[in-house]
């Protein structure tokens, strides 16, 4: 393990952040799309996105970044790896996080609604004032733990070829014929991501106690 | 509806793909889970153990599952210790899930009213028979759910192994679509195959709720 080989290792590490990053980004949006689509029960729509959500949540992600990536061509779309990676972990946590934010709208006390409503707000204001902020705040913990399931199954891209931070030790230990220590330092480098998300949760779910709700 | 057909042809190697899913599935939880039920009896008591046992699951829990097969089967080798793509994958499977179920046994151990274990130490159980007889099933009613979800990353899981050359069921999927270039039924197959499983693994968690529902768990 000289400093390339530690470069590469950091460059491998990159590309899963920066990969997880946007697919969390679009992930807990449009799982906040589809929850409310869903809680508006637009009639075909809403059995459309159950069984999206249903599918979504039994595809391993592995299955998922091949399908996309092999079959995208079939149907004209041209996708490079990185697109289809994304897109295949945005459809992954997408799904399961539609399910965190619905979880977390069924709770919502109905007497708020109320109160908002006789105080004269309008549904769009009540929704961004008063609802959102509180759900932000009990989804918060879900929603973290949900990223660091993410990650830990982003190494699934490197079926496509991505030289994610898993893949990145195939690459070190063609040149040294030595592939323990790498693997080892992407594990720490692994602990490290996700330890730090571990303890995010920690602290969304205090913060989530501390208001009681 | 050529390909239907090419896909038919190729059931065999679906069929195997779908067998060897199941059976490291099925054979990696049950040891996942009598080895879960072992760590969290081994952290009923504070000792220097108990220690060691809180640190492996919290180290499990932060890493990928891949890596882990990567260590066993590309790793080990190095120092001597050569698997077959087939039993690192469900060693690695093993290990990682015992960790994580452990991890939910021990939340609700947590939680779990201190009477009944006293109760238990009173009528002079030993501490394995209190486990099994009084602790564990409890635990085990209790987090069925949380159980129910972990067994689907299982799942999901054992398709990682088409990584290390597992000849499993995406792996058969992959190897009919670079023959006959078919990969959008290929694998519209196979996703329906796991989305299957997981329906199957679904209800049988719902029939368990009735059952913990007749035991006046189902407030939990």
């Amino acid at each position: 393990m000289n400093t390339q080989a530690w470069l590469l290792l950091l460059e491998g590490a990159w590309t899963t952040l920066w990969l997880c990053g946007i697919a969390i980004g679009i992930g807990v949006v449009l799982g906040l799309v589809i929850a409310l689509i869903r809680l508006a029960k637009v009639p075909f729509v809403e059995q459309l996105l159950v069984l999206y959500i249903s599918l979504a949540r039994a595809t391993p992600l592995v299955t998922l970044v091949l399908f996309l990536f092999l079959s995208a061509p079939v149907f004209g779309i041209n996708m490079n790896r990185n697109t289809a990676a994304i897109v295949a972990m945005t459809l992954n946590t997408a799904a399961f996080n539609a399910e965190i934010w619905r979880a977390a709208f069924l709770s919502f006390s109905r007497d708020q609604r109320e109160a908002a409503l006789a105080c004269g707000m309008t549904g769009g204001v009540f929704f961004r004032r008063i609802m959102l902020p509180q759900m932000i705040t009990t989804s918060l913990p879900g929603l973290v733990n949900e990223m660091s399931f993410l990650i830990k199954g982003s190494p699934a891209v490197a079926v496509i070829g991505i030289v994610d931070l898993t893949r990145v030790t195939n690459r070190i230990s063609a040149v040294t014929y030595d592939p323990l220590p790498p693997i080892l330092a992407a594990a720490v480098l692994y602990m490290l991501i996700i330890g730090v998300l571990l303890k995010l949760q920690g602290l969304a779910e205090r913060k989530a106690n501390r208001l009681a709700m | 509806m050529t390909e239907w057909t090419i896909l038919w042809e190729a059931r065999a190697l679906f069929l195997d793909g779908l067998l060897a899913t199941l059976g490291l599935f099925a054979l990696s939880i049950i040891c996942a889970f009598v080895l879960g039920c072992a760590w969290v009896f081994l952290l009923e008591e504070r000792n220097r153990l108990s220690i060691v046992v809180r640190g492996w699951i919290n180290l499990m829990r932060t890493l990928p599952f891949l890596i882990l097969a990567y260590l066993l089967y590309y790793g080990l080798p190095e120092l001597g210790l050569r698997m077959s793509a087939w039993t690192a994958g469900l060693l690695a499977l093993v290990i990682y899930h015992a960790a994580y179920f452990a991890e939910i046994l021990r939340g609700s151990r947590l939680v779990l009213p201190e009477g009944y274990i006293e109760a238990a130490k009173a009528h002079g159980f030993t501490p394995l028979r209190l486990y099994l007889r009084i602790t564990l099933p409890q635990l085990l009613i209790k987090t069925r759910p949380l159980l129910g979800n972990q067994l689907i990353i299982a799942l999901k899981d054992t398709a990682f192994l088409t990584i290390i050359t597992v000849q499993e069921l995406t792996a058969a999927a992959n190897s009919v679509q670079s023959t006959y270039f078919i990969p959008t039924q290929a694998f519209v197959v196979v996703i329906v195959m796991y989305w299957l499983i997981s329906i199957c693994l679904e209800l049988a968690l719902k029939r368990a709720g009735r059952f913990g529902a007749r035991r006046g768990f189902d407030h939990v």
